[in-house]
């Protein structure tokens, strides 16, 4: 029987929103306040789901223990109380929430105890969220 | 086709505890989960159904019709009960059990639900999410 199992995390970090491909007065128009020079900060959710079969002596899809170790290894340690602009992943891309839901599926794609990576959705605010399932 | 989704929520208590495991084992694999005294939780059932829009009524379904559903099919045996030993599906033998895991309680809330939305016609059930806690759920969508 198959199902998922998903698992929410937080973490902290400050961005700023700008691309050297674009002028200060066309960053300014894109990104808005997110283009403040010296950046602002986030709690972002970060919500994982794993899918796979349920194994029938644990009744788990995956062992939590095993998951939060390498979330917290692959992800949280990463960016958690980090400025993200400085992370090696966003040296050539913006770190927008789009982005960094990418880049945490693809941390975690290869790295679970068990089962598949079937979305990562980061929520930046409670109003605003980003889903990625690889590529569709 | 539309996607509507009614929430619920039920509180109970469970333990993990599989009877052709060691007890070293079962503390191992489950943890705190393991303590044989039981814990429990407050629960969110999220049912999702999916189906067209009536064009008299613009309803998917009766979102009333669909709490009874749940009412009658789900929570007049799980909230306020002790899972594993007043709810069927996970009463354990002397060698088998099926573990009232947050993905258990997904598949079993699906048998339960499913042949009831059923049977009416018109929609679907689409998907169940149980979450344990905010940060843990677990979901199924149906899938063998």
């Amino acid at each position: 029987m198959r199902a998922s199992f998903g698992r929410r995390y937080s973490i902290s970090a400050s961005h700023r929103l700008h691309t050297e491909a674009l002028s200060v007065e066309e960053n300014c128009v894109t990104y808005g306040k997110c283009n403040n020079p010296n950046g602002h900060g986030h709690n972002y959710v970060v919500e994982v789901l794993v899918g796979g079969e349920v194994n029938p002596e644990s009744g788990m899809v995956v062992d939590m223990v095993a998951l939060d170790e390498a979330v917290r290894t692959k992800v949280i340690g990463r960016f958690d109380h980090t400025n993200l602009n400085l992370d090696p992943v966003f040296q050539d891309r913006v770190p927008t929430t789009e982005n960094l839901c990418r880049a945490v599926f693809l941390l975690l794609r290869n790295a679970l105890p068990a089962g598949e990576l079937e979305h990562v959705r980061v929520e930046e605010t409670e109003n605003n969220f980003f889903e990625y399932y690889g590529e569709l | 086709m539309i996607f509507l989704t009614r929430r619920a929520t039920f509180s109970a208590s469970h333990y993990y505890w599989n009877p052709s495991w060691t007890e070293e084992k079962n503390h191992q694999v489950f943890g705190r989960c393991a303590n044989r005294n039981g814990h429990g939780h407050n629960y969110t059932l999220e049912v999702t159904v999916a189906g067209d829009v009536d064009p008299v009524t613009g309803f998917v379904v009766d979102l009333k019709w669909l709490r009874e559903v749940i009412e009658r099919e789900v929570l007049a045996s799980w909230d306020h009960r002790n899972l594993n030993l007043d709810v069927p599906e996970f009463v354990a033998t002397e060698s088998a059990a099926t573990i009232p895991t947050t993905e258990n309680l997904a598949i079993a809330a699906w048998k339960r639900l499913e042949p009831a939305i059923t049977a009416v016609g018109g929609a679907q059930l689409s998907r169940i999410r149980v979450y344990e806690t905010p940060e843990i759920f677990a979901e199924y969508k149906g899938e063998a």
